[in-house]
């Protein structure tokens, strides 16, 4: 019951949103606070993960690589999502906001992909005993990479903003349906060598196959991550507001 | 509609456009490839299948951004959408046009091309299949991605970008099955994967196509 009340006030705040002035307004105000958050979460875990944690007993230090690699893959996923919403929420709604969020959203996803696929191939080595193998976890990251980048390379192709927002919101929701297609006809062409999910959330109740020692710092640098790209988002999404009114005043000034 | 789409097909007939263009170009990679990996004839039909493949699909790509892009600059598409046909027959009929012009001929020379690569006949014939069945999904996806570069100038490159990410599932469950064929397994239900992806992009894809020509076309 309680949820649904808050609900009730939630979804109507979060559409007054849209509106670039109370977006502004709520994500200045917000911002400092999300800041000292993603640097207290995101400081507490890195230390705690990579100095305070006991090394495993197979793997040596190298598993402390876990602490980048599974949130920035969790992010680099979750990017891609937020970036999908944003889209069809421009389509449905038509509201700068949601648009201007999901183009914040891509290049955060892309360098968390990136990253996600450096640390793995890092950590690979040691104790796979190769950098890259055609596994199907690592070659669906590589694909969604490849997702990023044409929708990255779309929206700077084309200079009129209305046109390519529409565009790249077309391009967003069928890229997405086609990534989620690659994820299956991958797991089909060649079987895996990657391990299985380290975090599942199931019936509410997070299942890990992670002995808790190594997963209490894991889940702070999660939410740090998390926080870090909510902090990059509406960093992204003010520039993004602010270049466009930009471009509105300079329109207007050459009118004169 | 179909006056639309006899208009396409006759006009990249005629006109040197791409009609025989994939086609050589396809005949090009495949002669290529003996030279860049050895004449080996084990190895060559170890690899006919998938190298077919990739073939018949850049082969597609290679002639996508002339589907829409001619009739955009000349202001044929702006007549187009005003006319009482929707832009996603206009779609439709274009994307049938461009897999009847390469499609089509691309599958049906793949088995002749396999006898280059030392691909028996029986499994030329299921390429051949498969290349039916896959190729329209190439197509539909290829003139998807025309219409979102359609106001890039020089947008060739960007959307061979856009279009190739979206071309990996057609491109594995076409490769799996020719190479699961070549190694003599039965076919049970392995076309069915290719067929999916070309009855779900006639089903979806007209509609964010027209979504895109309008958009371009404002």
């Amino acid at each position: 019951m309680s949820t649904k009340l808050g609900m009730k006030h939630f979804w109507p705040f979060f559409w007054k949103l849209a509106n670039p002035k109370v977006f502004m307004r709520w994500s200045g105000l917000c911002l400092p606070w999300i800041i000292a958050l993603t640097v207290l979460c995101l400081g507490t875990g890195l230390i705690w993960g990579f100095f305070l944690t006991p090394d495993d007993a197979r793997q040596g230090s190298t598993v402390k690589i876990i602490y980048l690699h599974v949130p920035s893959a969790f992010i680099a996923i979750n990017g891609y999502f937020v970036m999908v919403l944003g889209s069809l929420f421009w389509l449905v709604r038509r509201q700068h906001v949601s648009v201007l969020v999901a183009k914040a959203s891509a290049p955060i996803g892309m360098t968390m992909t990136v990253i996600a696929l450096t640390t793995g191939a890092i950590w690979g080595q040691p104790i796979w005993g190769t950098y890259w193998v055609w596994d199907p976890r690592l070659t669906s990251f590589l694909i969604l990479f490849l997702f990023y980048i044409g929708y990255v390379a779309l929206w700077a192709a084309i200079d009129d903003q209305d046109k390519v927002a529409d565009l790249t919101s077309v391009l967003a929701l069928v890229g997405a349906v086609f990534a989620i297609l690659s994820r299956y006809a991958v797991i089909f062409w060649n079987q895996g060598l990657h391990q299985g999910t380290t975090v599942t959330i199931a019936d509410g109740v997070s299942q890990k196959n992670i002995s808790s020692i190594f997963f209490q710092p894991l889940l702070l640098s999660m939410i740090g991550f998390g926080l870090l790209f909510l902090t990059l988002l509406l960093i992204g999404a003010r520039t993004e507001i602010r270049a466009q009114r930009l471009q509105v005043l300079e329109g207007l000034e050459r009118l004169k | 509609m179909i006056q639309l789409f006899t208009r396409d097909v006759v006009l990249s007939v005629r006109s040197g456009g791409g009609f025989g263009l994939a086609l050589v170009f396809f005949l090009i990679l495949v002669v290529l490839m003996p030279f860049a990996l050895g004449p080996d004839q084990s190895v060559l039909a170890k690899i006919a299948p998938g190298l077919l493949w990739l073939g018949a699909l850049l082969a597609c790509l290679l002639s996508s951004d002339r589907i829409f892009g001619m009739d955009y600059e000349d202001g044929t598409l702006e007549l187009l959408a005003t006319s009482p046909l929707p832009l996603e027959s206009v779609y439709l009929a274009k994307a049938a046009a461009h897999w009847f012009t390469t499609g089509l001929p691309l599958s049906l020379a793949a088995p002749v091309f396999g006898i280059l690569l030392n691909l028996n006949l029986e499994v030329g014939g299921v390429l051949c299949l498969s290349l039916l069945l896959g190729t329209p999904a190439l197509s539909l996806i290829g003139s998807f991605g025309a219409t979102l570069t359609l106001g890039v100038r020089r947008g060739g490159l960007l959307l061979s970008l856009l279009v190739l990410p979206l071309y990996i599932p057609t491109l594995i469950f076409g490769a799996l099955t020719v190479n699961a064929a070549a190694l003599g397994k039965e076919l049970d239900g392995s076309l069915i994967p290719i067929l999916a992806i070309t009855l779900g992009a006639i089903a979806i894809l007209p509609f964010f196509s027209a979504m895109a020509l309008r958009a371009n076309l404002q």
